[in-house]
């Protein structure tokens, strides 16, 4: 019975993080029609400007902030700079499709590159605002700790935010609009280079959230060959891949199913399958309802 | 007509491979190895020009396909002690079998779905092998291709044995490659990936040809895998990284992913890039962090360059510019159209 | 002169969609524009209102330049412009689409009452605020996104087929509908119609494009009884 908890728990928690890259992507599929592979990568290096404001403040709700505006503001940056021009260049031909994904690829292995020069190779340490230690229920440890449920809670809120931001703001709306008909919403008298941007933008924070969380709940270090932050990207993805791509409690809730899924198959299958695993749930899902579980079979393409 | 064609290709290979040979006794060690792992990049590049550039699906996951083939070669070899030749076979089928797989439960996916399915398959297949014992666990297995034939003399070196083997495969791969790129196949695959809807009311059957794509770009994937591990003398998982598959990808594109012509520039940058780096570093003289990672710098940043601005690939833009220039020329030279009235 | 045309160029590529277009519009004038399929109607449309590009020529609204600005800056110069077909988001309620139009302007208070105003023009969409506007039929989207367009308080307002795809009597009530919208809030309109005679009936002048030229212009009411128009466009 414990076990069953504890396995509950621990994928709860993995998967609400998974839930959080997962939300990334999605923002910044809905606003670019691009899955950006570089996004756990970007992700990593918010969690090296986290890094440093801990050093510098011994706060981790600090760090916590730094590492979101930071990532927020490269996240701006990279939009502005980068996928702009690209979009543009590639917007026709045979490389149409195709260019996008490349192109965050190779920003992936740039970010990598720079990031292990600025900071080197080796294991960083983010310390965690509460204990790890798990709670107990008479005799028996449960593996879920207060800093667990702090991330839970801190996930949620953070969703809830996001949802009144989309659903009762003008911005979010604006998002909203811009991201189903972009020429709809220019024509509303929406800015809506400027809604890109601007989802980007918070991609690159819930990103930085992720990789902060993922880094605490996990070793508690990290560096630029972290295999957290290679699995992060692939369990993001295929958590957005679950929830349908368009929606972002399809994302939430992809990423705890994820979570639990792969929590479950390591404790009663097989711990071995764990770098399988995901790759077996995406295939499965893109059989069974490639449209994912909230998403509307739409003739909308990739 | 079209026997003429690929004769005339041949003719070609074997004049290139004899260059080859000659060169290859001329430059040292060194430059022989490198010449070897070209080689190989250059087989495990074509691959993806087929998948990816004629095919249209993007597959972050090849490198995943060469640990498959590489495996099997070594299995194969030191099970059953077969020789090298048909070890290598061994590869190539396993890896087939492999992409049959693979392809078949990609084929209804596309764009960002496909890569980040076959980015998962990169990531998650390698480490299976330390499950297995069979396969060597972390440590992985030892490949040993043999002694060069005692006739080659005694100066012909291990390193030399390895690029020639290397190169010959990759002389045959590339010609047999390119001849089924200009048949019927890759017509149809070219088809499939800029109109599928179109294609398959052509009559074309895109589901089976992308299957067929991603089967044969498995089996030649395999065969670079497995002479990869020849070079190293092991297969092991951390040769197969997802790294690998992005590296690929890399010098695909820099290729110029669409057409064969091109595949030497990728091979010979992906191995090229370390010692450009090296030299780099050592003239700037910087740190331990910058140089270990300047490599991988340099490779993505022309990555994304490569994207940007030559989209298709070096040698494609080269001809569409030269096709333009033909074409504004004919126009120029015909008489001007009257203008007329409507109907 | 408010809304004044010359010499309006725009290249598809290679291809001339329109081509040497010239034409002028006084302050609550309604223009019909007709002709057939591709004969550059909708890309006059679209140049207009910023969404494509010209090739050539100039286009200006009160003085202002429309052809070098975004489709967003315009919408706050006064331009509207309903595109054809797609001119709903159908994943957003009715509500969200009305506000859409609104978006831009800074005085809650004034975008409230202009909804209400839009609603008493539409009372079928009053019905239908909460509900999403992929469950509405083709002539209330219609409606929708003429009064998405009207939320802006537009002064020129550039329609773009209003009738495709719809009933005989809705597409009745749209041109009526029009038609009093055109006269009540004095608005300019560029009315883009394959159904020439519906669109000349309520128009005060129109335009006849083809292959990308203008074919004959003129006094609408003159233009449905002239005999080239009568057999190319309206059929007897």
């Amino acid at each position: 019975m414990i076990q069953f908890i504890n396995t509950t728990l621990i994928g709860i928690t993995a998967g609400s993080i998974y839930a959080l890259m997962a939300i990334a992507l999605v923002l910044v599929w809905r606003s670019t029609r691009v899955i950006n592979f570089a996004q756990a990568r970007m992700a990593l290096l918010s969690t090296y400007f986290g890094y440093e404001a801990m050093v510098r403040t011994n706060s981790f709700w600090i760090a916590l902030l730094v590492a979101m505006l930071g990532g927020g503001l490269f996240a701006a940056i990279i939009e502005l700079v980068f996928m702009r021009f690209l979009l543009k260049r590639s917007a026709s031909g045979p490389i149409a499709s195709v260019a996008p994904i490349i192109a965050t690829l190779g920003l992936y292995g740039v970010i990598r590159a720079v990031t292990a020069s600025i900071w080197g190779g080796q294991e960083l340490q983010i310390v965690a605002p509460v204990s790890n230690v798990g709670y107990s229920i008479g005799t028996e440890t449960l593996v879920f700790s207060p800093l667990k449920l702090l991330i839970l809670i801190s996930v949620g809120v953070l969703v809830l935010l996001l949802s009144l931001l989309f659903q009762k703001t003008n911005i979010g709306l604006a998002l909203r609009a811009s991201a189903f008909s972009p020429e709809i919403a220019s024509l509303s008298g929406i800015k809506v280079d400027l809604v890109r941007t601007l989802g980007w933008s918070l991609a690159g924070a819930v990103g930085a959230m992720a990789g902060m969380f993922q880094t605490v709940d996990g070793t508690g270090t990290f560096s630029p060959d972290s295999i957290g932050f290679t699995l992060l990207f692939v369990s993001g993805f295929i958590a957005a891949v679950i929830g349908g791509l368009e929606s972002l409690v399809g994302a939430v809730i992809g990423g705890l199913l994820l979570g639990l899924v792969i929590s479950f198959v390591l404790m009663y299958i097989s711990s071995s399958l764990f770098f399988i695993a995901p790759f077996l749930v995406l295939l499965l899902v893109l059989f069974i309802r490639p449209q994912g579980i909230i998403g509307v079979k739409a003739a909308r393409r990739a | 007509m079209h026997k003429l064609r690929s004769i005339h290709h041949f003719g070609l290979f074997v004049v290139f491979g004899f260059i080859l040979f000659l060169a290859s006794n001329r430059v040292d060690e060194l430059r022989v190895y490198q010449g070897a792992s070209v080689a190989v990049f250059v087989i495990a590049i074509a691959s993806l020009i087929l998948l990816t550039g004629y095919s249209g699906q993007v597959s972050v996951g090849q490198g995943a396909l060469m640990a498959l083939g590489a495996y099997g070669a070594a299995v194969v070899r030191n099970e059953l002690h077969v020789p090298i030749l048909l070890s290598f076979f061994v590869a190539v089928l396993v890896a087939a079998v492999g992409g049959a797989l693979l392809g078949a439960a990609a084929a209804r996916l596309s764009g960002p779905y496909l890569a980040g399915t076959t980015l998962a398959l990169a990531i998650g297949i390698p480490p299976l092998a330390n499950q297995f014992s069979i396969l060597g666990g972390e440590q992985g297995l030892a490949f040993d291709v043999g002694n060069p034939p005692a006739r080659l003399g005694e100066d012909f070196t291990q390193y030399k044995w390895f690029f020639w083997i290397a190169a010959l495969a990759a002389l045959i791969s590339m010609w047999l490659l390119s001849n089924i790129l200009r048949s019927r196949y890759g017509r149809n695959w070219r088809a499939g990936r800029s109109n599928e809807v179109a294609a398959q009311l052509s009559g074309i059957n895109t589901g089976r040809s992308k299957i067929l794509a991603f089967t044969l770009s498995a089996g030649i994937a395999g065969l670079a895998g497995a002479l990869l591990s020849m070079t190293i003398g092991t297969v092991s998982p951390s040769a197969f990284t997802y790294n690998l598959s992005l590296m690929l990808l890399a010098g695909a594109f820099v290729s110029g992913v669409s057409t064969l012509s091109g595949v030497m520039i990728g091979a010979v940058v992906l191995v090229g890039i370390p010692e450009i780096a090296d030299v780099v570093a050592n003239r700037i003289g910087s740190s331990e962090n910058i140089s270990t990672n300047l490599p991988g710098f340099l490779n993505y940043a022309l990555l994304i360059l490569t994207v940007l601005f030559v989209p298709n690939g070096p040698v494609e833009q080269h001809h569409a510019r030269q096709a333009r220039k033909a074409a504004m020329k004919k126009i120029k030279s015909l008489p001007k159209p009257s203008m007329e009235g409507n109907t | 002169m408010s809304l004044v045309v010359s010499h309006l160029t725009v290249h598809h590529g290679a291809i001339c969609a329109v081509n040497d277009v010239s034409f002028t519009l006084t302050q609550g004038e309604l223009t019909a524009v007709i002709g057939a399929n591709g004969a550059g109607k909708t890309t006059l449309l679209r140049t207009l209102s910023g969404l494509n590009k010209a090739t050539q020529g100039s286009a200006t609204w009160k003085e202002q330049d429309l052809l070098h600005s975004k489709p967003e800056h315009l919408v706050r110069s006064g331009i509207s412009h309903v595109s054809e077909g797609k001119a709903v988001i159908p994943e957003l309620t009715v509500a969200e689409n009305l506000d859409l139009g609104a978006i831009w302007r800074r005085n809650k208070k004034e975008r409230i009452l202009t909804r209400d105003e839009v609603v008493s023009i539409f009372p079928r969409l009053g019905e239908r605020l909460a509900q999403r506007a992929d469950t509405l039929s083709g002539g209330e989207r219609q409606m929708l996104a003429i009064g998405r367009a009207l939320m802006s308080k537009p002064q020129l307002l550039l329609l773009d087929e209003p009738s495709l795809g719809l009933a005989p009597l809705i597409i009745e009530q749209i041109f009526q509908t029009i038609r009093e919208l055109t006269t009540a809030m004095g608005l300019t309109v560029v009315l883009v119609e394959q159904n020439a005679m519906g669109a000349l009936k309520i128009a005060d002048t129109g335009i006849v494009l083809n292959l990308g030229s203008v074919a004959i212009s003129g006094n609408a009411a003159s233009l449905i009884v002239d005999a080239q128009v009568r057999a190319a466009y309206l059929g007897y």
